[in-house]
């Protein structure tokens, strides 16, 4: 189906379903050329950052809904999100002003060396028109200091193994002591598995899936603007 | 009964004297010992001495003999990160190029002293117990251990764009899982859990499980000389009950994110599902608490036998209290004993 000739400035709601149906099902079933076509065209007579707020963000929204009920797997999450943010990183370079560098963040594996969450909620960041620092893994003392040098408002922090998860409350009460005000996001395994774990390790919020960070990410945006 | 006995009648899917329970602790030993961690880990004397006092004080129907995850990580030249309070930690990958695994060799487990250890804990605690108890040793499947071998993103990226390097890491660390299994069985374990969490529905969809894990698991299953409990180590399995026992598992590790009740329905009759109490919750349980998780898991998926209480990850975790844990062997002797009349 071809859609450019139906977008017009305000798109209509009708085909974007439509079109956002498509694209999220070419992502799912890995089907990269589909999903290329499929952006192309929506992005005639179109700017990048419309198509990604109003395509390419509600997507993804849907395949982590998708990822939270288990109907998807962890492997097509990742393949789809490294896609789609390679598509976005085409037309919406990480120096373009429609990027949102503001405010400050970044995201970091604490503890252990499972960088593929942090993979994940990176891609689909960056996919969904975020610019953010990306850390690598590191340990508690050395984030505390590129917090500070950095001048971080959000920090995301992604785990796979639960004494990781624990080492969460470390950080919190270090940046406590330094007088840091940050506000820390939370995801990976042990989450999901305690949904009461984020509030015990200090952390502002937990998601448990990419689109659920980038939802939690926009409101604290829109909070400190 | 005693514990073999026991657990070899849930095995055949009939009902024993009580629901087998097994307490997955391993790290508790050093504990028991006063020991750091790493100190316990580095002698099999001490994780004998261990795991003898953690039977006789949690009343478990198993000895498990598993140190940690890394240890194979270990053999294969990679680094483990030890700390006071969680299981060791696998350090950096060892494969760091997908290039790499074009002249990746196994290591041979007569060659590795950390597995070695392993071999002399399982030959010792077997010269105590005999067969009265099972020994549970563990391997890592070979389509799960890239996670660690090469990074967990890196080695999905493999699976769906190398194909042919795929093949070759499978063939490699096949070569590895059987020769490690069935030293283990040979110096005296039970059976093997074999752990594959990349198998899990959580990891990959059914379709590319069909033709990657569960082909690595058929070929490997068929090659080590005893019984084999697949476990996904939390992962979701309920889609692939029965291409999990296809396999030849004997057993299968199941999630707490999964209806109990529908897994059993699903195995009845052809797997034994182990689980799935919450390993991550339990920290903060109280005794109660705890009694009331093993009468749900009992009630769901009792019957029948076809089943032996665990948690749902293959380890309990350092942080969960001591009375929690006498806890859920107090409720297993109280509302597991057969027949399970209370059950409505």
């Amino acid at each position: 189906m071809t859609y450019c000739n139906n977008l017009s400035a305000n798109i209509e709601p009708l085909i974007v379903e439509e079109l956002i149906q498509d694209f999220r099902e070419a992502l799912e079933s890995l089907d990269q050329i589909k999903a290329k076509v499929l952006f192309q065209q929506a992005l005639r007579g179109h700017s990048p950052i419309e198509i990604v707020e109003q395509v390419v963000v509600p997507a993804l929204e849907q395949i982590g809904q998708h990822w939270n009920e288990g109907s998807i797997a962890l492997s097509q999450i990742y393949m789809s999100g490294r896609f789609c943010e390679e598509l976005v990183e085409q037309v919406l370079p990480s120096s373009d002003p429609d990027r949102k560098h503001q405010p400050r963040q970044a995201i970091v594996v604490l503890n252990d060396y499972h960088m593929l969450g942090k993979r994940i909620i990176y891609s689909v960041m960056r996919a969904s028109g975020f610019e953010l620092f990306n850390y690598g893994r590191m340990d508690v003392n050395e984030l505390v200091e590129r917090v500070i040098t950095d001048k971080l408002r959000i920090l995301l922090i992604s785990v796979l193994m639960m004494p990781s998860a624990l080492k969460i409350r470390e950080l919190r009460n270090a940046l406590d002591a330094r007088g840091v005000q940050l506000k820390i996001l939370v995801g990976g395994a042990p989450f999901q598995f305690d949904p009461q774990l984020w509030r015990e390790v200090g952390a502002d919020a937990m998601g448990l899936s990419a689109a659920d960070a980038v939802t939690i990410v926009q409101h604290w945006a829109g909070e400190m603007t | 009964m005693n514990s073999m006995q026991r657990v070899l009648t849930t095995l055949s899917h009939k009902e024993p004297d009580r629901v087998p329970l097994f307490l997955l602790t391993a790290l508790q030993g050093a504990k028991e010992l006063g020991l750091s961690i790493e100190d316990y880990f580095s002698r099999a004397d001490y994780v004998v001495e261990g795991q003898m006092r953690l039977l006789k004080k949690y009343r478990s129907d198993c000895l498990y003999p598993f140190f940690y995850v890394p240890i194979e990580m270990e053999a294969w030249g990679g680094e483990v990160i030890y700390q006071s309070d969680c299981p060791p930690n696998a350090g950096p990958p060892i494969i760091h190029r997908p290039e790499d695994i074009d002249h990746l060799q196994p290591p041979r487990v007569t060659d590795a002293p950390c597995l070695t250890r392993v071999l002399d804990t399982i030959r010792q605690l077997k010269a105590k117990v005999g067969d009265s108890v099972p020994i549970i040793a563990v391997a890592t499947s070979p389509f799960s251990l890239p996670v660690i071998q090469m990074g967990f993103d890196r080695y999905i990226e493999l699976i769906y764009e190398q194909p042919e390097r795929l093949a070759r890491l499978m063939q490699a660390n096949e070569e590895f899982c059987v020769e490690w299994s069935n030293a283990q069985l040979a110096a005296g374990a039970t059976a093997i859990c074999y752990f594959d969490p990349v198998s899990s529905c959580t990891v990959v969809p059914r379709e590319l499980y069909l033709k990657t894990g569960q082909q690595v698991a058929k070929r490997t299953l068929a090659r080590i000389n005893g019984p084999i409990a697949t476990h996904l180590a939390s992962g979701r399995g309920l889609p692939i009950v029965d291409d999990i026992a296809a396999t030849g598992s004997a057993a299968m590790g199941v999630s707490a994110l999964e209806d109990l009740a529908a897994l059993k329905a699903s195995a009845q009759g052809k797997i034994t599902l182990l689980g799935n109490l919450n390993g991550v919750e339990m920290r903060r349980w109280t005794a109660e608490q705890a009694e009331m998780e093993v009468k749900r898991a009992i009630a769901q998926a009792g019957r029948g036998g076809g089943f032996i209480l665990s948690d749902n990850h293959g380890e309990i975790p350092w942080q969960v209290p001591d009375e929690v844990l006498l806890a859920i062997g107090d409720a297993v002797e109280r509302w597991g004993r057969y027949p399970l009349d209370w059950i409505e």
